[in-house]
């Protein structure tokens, strides 16, 4: 049920998005005429104006949603399933002629040649006004000046189409030829091709990790796919044809001739240190610039029209043959399409960042499975089940191992036939380490599990030393004056600047982690009691006083219960930081909680993940609040009736 | 013998800021029976409510004594039964968990509570809400609910400090009647700060009017409007002309202090 449910993502999707779509008219129709037929009575400042209107609200989570699936493909793959297969064959078209592309106006704006001409020639230029006067010789300045001459002749020689090279010339018409067929190919129609069973063979598209089936699927795809190939092999021709010409070979060995006198001069000179240097660095410059002509990448633009010509053909063969494609690419695919990397096809844009919502679900569904083995959970963990805990392991935790030490007597010791007989001081010893057999009782498990029990153990902390120490500071002068500044100085740190030092102390384990979220909720607690307590009426004190109430009494019969709605705002307030907290924390360090998982996730870059914890935080944290909500409703319902 | 006596009591205050010293309250002295109905009258700030505080045992006088039947006053305790302006009931409990809740302080079992808080929520005339939260209840239920509240520790004597000050005109007659017929039933010493004069005349069996800087019992009164009303209907007593006489002599008295602390101002 689940596989099935997890393989027809796209078709649930189109179901689901036909859905909202209808209950998002709907509401909208509904709340038109809600809101014609209130038009005449409704006043402003009113405060029943804006009470109800559940239409509107479906209306807003109808349109989050819609926005969500459209720009995250969903709606897309719903309905065409097999487009980004297609997109897929023809990136892989784009990526393999990229490398001719990038050398013609059609993708560059200039020819490689041209941007070679003008770089190269400006630098001759600068090369030649910035000669260094007092490091040459008058002679090797002339000389110096010859050679630039020189090598910016080999650029005037490969630029005329006179002198092109006949086999180079003969090479570029030829992989014109080779383009201009497959831009026939292109025209020619896929009638005559089917995919693969090895293609089809495939998972579908966001199934597993494989974002994008690579193999082509449809025949349309198969003849890109095919397309695609033969240019591979046309741009590794290209991109070794060279414009090697006869008019430069004599002036080449010229300049290498007159480049290795220098170089010798430099070596054989004795100059001093700074002149030395300014010496070989114009040499080298100017070597580097001859090395770069001498390559013969420098073509006649006329020679390259030919190319250019091809290229321009086979884009638009491209994009008749891509056809409907095209439109359902700009219409229901925004952001930056496909992208064919070394080995897979990825969707770019928001489609990246943002996950379907279907596949969303999924994940959720992957990661509640309970069964580890299964490949169910998240690193061996399940996100929320349960396990049986050994009693021995609560009771070894809370009784210390020092009970057993100062146990009178001695621990026992190996008998001469090399056997041992445990004495009650080691049976103490086994107890508080958690090695006595006293049975398991359930326990919840799990990484929300974890981070929960952070909270709760931390927030249980603070509530319990918190709110008597709050209560007390708010009506005694000792322990407002001893206690406040202690509080006032940790308090306003930001609880993540205490995070490396406390994971520091106490280690990436729960303790650390407790300790900080106790840290704030004890702060929290200590505040919100504190003003609750002296904010307590003195006629109450006094009539409980005259009632024969002692000190003892007043404290837990009237201040508390009148400090309690501070409390239960306090604690409403601390769940939510420790909750935020907590997520921090686990992400510096850890290896369970919800705040690990989507830490791993950012490192993986699985975007469906980080989506899946932000939803889960997002949840716990409101039904926490509902919760306090509740309590506080039932709890204390005089609050602001005293 | 639960004579309440105060004994050249003084009361003077410090302004911790500027170090002056207000003279609260300046030589009092009187001596209130036991079963004798008092009431306090003054203008704002004639020590009125400081004198009440002595008398709690909630501030200790800078010199003199205050004693409940021969035993020196110095500090709250449940033979001073207090009420307050505003309940300062426990908002958070029941009625009958109000009312009980001296009993409860001093660990008296549950059934003699039950017992104690019907008889007394019978008497104040709020049977059946026991079970009823305070906040739900108007103004007028909630000063019943702290007469009972007091009432049940059976104390000595009652200090009310402007019991019935926040009530509209109707409950109040309602509960100056109320008063006056507990003060009938127990046969309670009681002591009632107030600011109306005609509360004062009808609640008094004795009235004193008390004069500002320094706080100090300017004129003593007997009256016999309380006793009346324990038989007669209040409005009609305060149609009386020996009433009307008495008020009209204690308003100009209070009306010529005003005069003379604006004057002074």
């Amino acid at each position: 049920m689940l596989d099935w449910l997890s393989d027809n993502r796209a078709l649930i999707a189109a179901a689901l998005i036909i859905l909202i779509l209808v209950t998002f008219i709907i509401s909208i129709v509904i709340g038109k005429r809600q809101t014609r037929l209130r038009a005449k009575d409704e006043v402003f400042g009113d405060p029943q104006r804006t009470r109800g209107g559940w239409y509107w609200a479906l209306c807003g989570v109808c349109s989050i949603l819609l926005i969500w699936f459209y720009f995250s493909w969903g709606v897309g793959r719903a309905y065409f399933p097999q487009a980004a297969n297609e997109m897929c064959q023809i990136a892989k078209l784009d990526e393999a002629v990229s490398p001719i592309a990038a050398s013609l106006p059609i993708s560059s704006r200039y020819f490689k040649s041209t941007l070679l001409v003008a770089r190269n020639s400006d630098q001759l230029v600068r090369l030649q006004s910035t000669l260094p006067q007092d490091a040459f010789t008058e002679a090797e300045q002339t000389e110096l000046n010859e050679l630039i001459d020189q090598t910016r002749q080999l650029i005037v020689n490969s630029s005329n189409p006179e002198n092109l090279n006949q086999e180079a010339q003969a090479q570029l018409l030829d992989l014109s030829a080779q383009i201009n067929e497959l831009s026939a190919e292109l025209r020619g129609g896929y009638d005559n091709f089917t995919p693969t069973e090895e293609a089809l063979a495939q998972p579908k598209w966001g199934v597993t990790t494989t974002e994008i089936p690579i193999l082509p699927t449809t025949s349309k795809g198969m003849l890109f796919d095919q397309v695609a190939a033969s240019a591979e092999s046309i741009a590794s021709s290209f991109v070794k044809v060279r414009n090697k010409i006869p008019a430069n070979d004599t002036l080449i060995a010229d300049i290498k001739e007159r480049i290795s006198v220098l170089k010798e001069a430099n070596e054989a000179g004795s100059f001093d240190e700074r002149t030395a240097e300014t010496r070989n660095a114009y040499v080298k410059s100017v070597d580097r610039i001859f090395k770069r002509l001498d390559d013969g990448l420098i073509f006649p633009a006329e020679s390259l029209g030919v190319v250019n010509t091809a290229m321009t053909d086979l884009e638009s063969a491209k994009q008749e043959a891509r056809g409907s494609l095209g439109i359902i690419d700009a219409i229901f695919f925004p952001g930056a399409g496909v992208v064919k990397s070394k080995t897979q096809c990825t969707e770019q844009g928001s489609a990246r960042w943002l996950p379907k919502p279907t596949d969303v679900v999924a994940t959720f569904g992957q990661l509640a499975n309970p069964d580890v083995e299964g490949g169910g959970g998240y690193r061996g963990f399940p996100l929320l089940w349960w396990k049986w805990l050994p009693v021995a392991d609560v009771v070894g935790f809370l009784t210390p191992d020092w009970i057993a030490d100062v146990w009178p007597g001695e621990y026992a010791r190996h008998a001469a036939d090399g056997t041992i007989e445990p004495n009650t001081k080691d049976k103490i010893l086994a107890f508080a380490q958690g090695e006595t057999d006293l049975g398991s009782i359930p326990m919840l498990d799990g990484h929300i599990w974890d981070s929960l029990f952070r909270v709760l153990v931390a927030l249980f902390l603070g509530i319990v030393l918190g709110v008597p120490l709050g209560l007390f500071m708010g009506v005694s002068k000792f322990f407002k004056s001893f206690f406040d500044p202690l509080i006032e100085l940790y308090r306003p740190v930001p609880p993540l600047a205490w995070a490396p030092l406390i994971l520091t102390i106490f280690g990436i384990k729960d303790d650390g982690k407790i300790f900080l979220l106790f840290m704030v909720a004890f702060a929290i607690m200590v505040i919100s009691a504190r003003t609750g307590a002296s904010g307590t009426q003195l006629s109450k004190i006094r009539a409980a006083h005259s009632l024969g109430s002692t000190d003892r009494q007043i404290m837990w019969n009237v201040i508390f219960p009148n400090a309690l709605p501070e409390i239960l705002t306090g604690i409403r307030i601390a769940i939510g930081v420790c909750w935020g907290t907590l997520v921090a924390a686990e992400m510096l360090a850890g290896t369970t909680g919800v705040g690990f998982i989507e830490n791993i996730a950012r490192t993986v870059s699985d975007y469906e993940l980080i989506w899946v914890t932000i939803l889960i935080m997002g949840i716990l944290g409101l039904l926490f609040d509902l919760m306090m909500r509740w309590v506080i409703d039932k709890t204390i319902p005089w609050r602001g009736k005293g | 013998m639960a004579d309440l006596v105060c004994n050249e009591l003084n009361m003077t205050f410090t302004n911790p800021q500027t170090g002056d010293a207000v003279e609260a309250l300046k030589n009092i002295n009187f001596n209130l029976s036991k079963g004798e109905l008092l009431s306090v009258l003054g203008p704002s700030g004639c020590g009125k409510t400081t004198l009440l505080n002595l008398l709690a045992g909630f501030l200790n006088p800078t010199s003199g004594e205050a004693s409940l039947g021969g035993k020196h006053i110095d500090g709250p305790g449940v033979e001073r039964g207090m009420v307050f302006q505003q309940g300062a009931l426990f908002e958070w409990l029941t009625v009958s968990k109000n009312v009980d809740y001296g009993l409860r302080m001093k660990k008296t079992d549950a059934a003699t509570r039950k017992e104690l808080v019907e008889k007394w929520l019978d008497i104040v005339g709020l049977q059946g809400f026991g079970d009823t939260p305070t906040y739900q209840l108007s103004g007028g239920m909630q000063q019943r609910v702290a007469l009972a509240r007091c009432l049940v520790n059976d104390p000595d004597v009652i200090l009310m400090d402007e019991p019935l000050g926040a009530l509209d005109a109707l409950t109040r007659e309602k509960m100056q009647s109320l008063v006056l017929e507990l003060w009938k039933e127990t046969g309670k010493t009681i002591m009632i700060i107030t600011h109306s004069v005609e509360e004062a005349l009808l609640l008094g069996e004795r009235l004193f009017v008390m004069a500002p800087r320094p706080g100090r019992i300017h004129k003593e009164y007997r009256l016999p409007f309380a006793e009346r009303g324990l038989s007669e209907s209040l409005r009609d007593i305060k149609q009386d002309s020996h009433f009307g006489e008495v008020r009209e002599e204690i308003l100009t008295m209070i009306w010529n202090m005003e005069e003379e602390i604006m004057g002074r101002a």
